[in-house]
């Protein structure tokens, strides 16, 4: 758990581990010491016999295949209403991992995420069901994100027009589709709901020019109606043009929060040397 | 003051927590429509990269059906005393496998659909409900080769044919029970797939599909005990009563054999109501844990 302390004059926030908080602001996302860690079954690849199984179970030994990542170490930070944070970092840092945590998908190891209202990912690497055509990937994604019948039928052709997918495409499995085309659909799926807090990741990376700027006014959109984003994005400049805020978090540690000027300066600094 | 406190004191709540129980039935009843979907969806996708697609749904029970009839009636001749021994045979392998591949798919219904609940909110266990309502639309399939070999061999269509409706809805509660049950030890221990085929097996055949427990009783005449505990089985008690709804023969012999079969109700309510409740119960107390291995 980590101690907090309210902002006064006399305390710079660099100046202490603990995390400040604005008194005068109503928070929405609030994390506090968050660890998530991702186990990998049958990294090893041999898929084992029953007989080692029991044996495993009996001793109550994991499986020698079973490997650890731990993701996110130890993250805390505070984010209020009408806040649009950016979040940069290399490759495999842990974004896509804080995200999801974030929005309750993926339960942490310690610590915890507290928010007012339930968050929505828009992630690219939020893959459906990949046996079942684009068509039942729609129905299906908006019945469990607990859409009804009607409003399912009614937003359907909304989310093929904004998708952009050709209609021969639909009745064709997700796994034919290519990684723009899935991300498309998949972003028009989750876009159909209206959301608390949102969290965008790199949703504006993939996709022609086209559904980029198509995609930037939904999220425009549904900025308006959330009470905070999140938004990763690889482009520096989109953070810099949407986002009041920045984090940056490297190797599952936060690096550096603050104003967008800053914290991307000294992220470009890091990663040029 | 602590993140934790200061959260709460302004009235946040933790994202991956598990809502109470009522709130969670209600979530669950909302999503009934993507149950029924995503078990329909999932049964056509699981044919369309074969050749001969749909017919599979009735092929697959009937070559079982047909392998079985060779192993245990011909080569084993295990059908002595049994009046039509082929239908007795696929009634009892069609219903317990009704039983049984509910318990295979959802052991792998948490582990599979992993990106799904990585990506989209939803109470968990309209996973394993769809998993079972997807055998379900099974049975139906099979239900209808069974009544086409029973007829087929003579069989009367009377109003004990009626009979077969409870069971069934009392077999899919009690599946829905048991499915979520290895759904959550599936989730957290994978090794539990592996395990499974061989426990299957082994209740297969504790159950009486391929023998009757009604004649075998005689062989363990200073062993009541031994025969009531099987009996007490709900791999045998909803197998039973399905034979006992459909074949007018297999209904009169076991009669002639003094064995009464009205206490299998009784045991078929039990069993239905314990898994159903206590399945639902433990899946759900680990809610929040789903989508981490
Ligand atoms: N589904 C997963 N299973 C196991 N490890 C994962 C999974 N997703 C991400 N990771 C690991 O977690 C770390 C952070 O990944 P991620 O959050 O995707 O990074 P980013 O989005 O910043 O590129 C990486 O080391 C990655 O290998
Ligand atoms: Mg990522």
């Amino acid at each position: 758990m980590v101690d907090v302390k309210e902002k006064t004059e006399s305390v710079p926030a660099e100046a202490s581990p603990q995390i400040v908080i604005d008194p005068t602001r109503e928070p929405i996302v609030v994390v506090d010491g968050l660890h998530v860690v991702y186990r990998i079954y049958g990294a090893g690849g041999d898929k084992g016999t029953a007989a080692t199984a029991l044996l495993r179970m009996v001793r109550r030994r994991n499986r020698p295949q079973m490997k650890t990542v731990h993701a996110i170490k130890g993250v805390s930070f505070v984010v209020y209403r009408g806040d649009a944070v950016g979040i940069i970092g290399s490759n495999g840092s842990g974004k896509s991992t804080l995200l999801r945590a974030i929005a309750g998908l993926l339960p942490p190891e310690r610590g915890a995420v507290y928010t007012d209202g339930q968050p929505s990912l828009l992630g690219v690497n939020a893959a459906l069901m990949r046996d079942l055509t684009g068509e039942r990937n729609i129905v299906l994604g908006c019945l469990a994100q607990g859409l009804s019948l009607e409003e399912t039928k009614a937003k359907y052709q909304e989310i093929v027009d904004f998708s952009g997918l050709k209609p021969e495409f639909i009745q064709l499995p997700m796994r034919t589709y290519s990684s723009g085309m899935g991300a498309r659909l998949r972003f028009a799926i989750a876009a159909a709901k209206t959301h608390d807090v949102l969290l965008v990741d790199e949703a504006l990376a993939t996709g022609d020019a086209r559904f980029k700027r198509k995609s930037k006014a939904k999220i425009e959109e549904l900025r308006k109606d959330a009470g905070a984003v999140f938004l990763v994005a690889h482009n520096l400049e989109v953070i810099e043009e949407t986002c009041n805020r920045v984090i940056w978090v490297e190797e599952g540690v936060m690096r550096m929060d603050g104003d967008p000027k800053t914290v991307i300066a000294a992220y470009t600094e890091a990663t040029d040397k | 003051m602590s993140l934790a406190e200061f959260a709460t004191r302004r009235g946040l709540s933790q994202s991956a927590a598990r809502p109470p129980l009522r709130q969670y039935i209600a979530q669950l009843w909302q999503r009934r429509h993507f149950v029924w979907t995503f078990a329909s969806s999932k049964s056509i996708s699981l044919y369309t990269t074969a050749r001969l697609g749909q017919l599979w749904q009735v092929l697959t029970p009937l070559l079982n059906a047909a392998v079985y009839y060779l192993i245990f009636g011909v080569l084993l001749q295990m059908s002595r005393g049994i009046p039509d021994y082929i239908p007795f045979l696929v009634t009892g392998v069609f219903v317990f496998t009704f039983t049984q591949r509910s318990v295979n798919t959802g052991a792998k219904s948490v582990g599979d659909n992993l990106s799904l609940i990585r990506a989209l909110h939803f109470p968990r266990a309209s996973l394993p409900f769809a998993y079972v309502i997807l055998e379900l639309q099974q049975l139906m399939m099979s239900l209808i080769v069974l009544f086409a070999i029973v007829l087929a061999m003579g069989e009367p269509l009377t109003a004990h044919w009626l009979l077969l409706v409870p069971v069934i809805l009392l077999q899919l509660a009690f599946n829905i029970g048991i499915s979520l049950v290895v759904a959550r030890l599936g989730a957290f221990a994978r090794d539990i797939t592996q395990l499974l085929p061989f426990m299957l097996r082994t209740w297969f055949y504790a159950s009486g599909i391929i023998y009757s427990l009604a004649h075998v009783q005689n062989r363990f005449q200073d062993q009541p005990w031994l025969v009531k505990l099987l009996e007490f089985n709900p791999g045998y008690v909803y197998v039973e009563l399905c034979r006992h709804a459909l074949l007018a023969k297999y209904r009169n012999y076991v009669e002639d054999l003094h064995h009464p079969i009205g206490h299998l109700w009784w045991y078929a309510l039990f069993w239905a109501v314990l898994m159903f409740v206590g399945g639902f119960l433990y899946f759900y107390r680990a809610e929040e844990r789903y989508g981490r291995g």
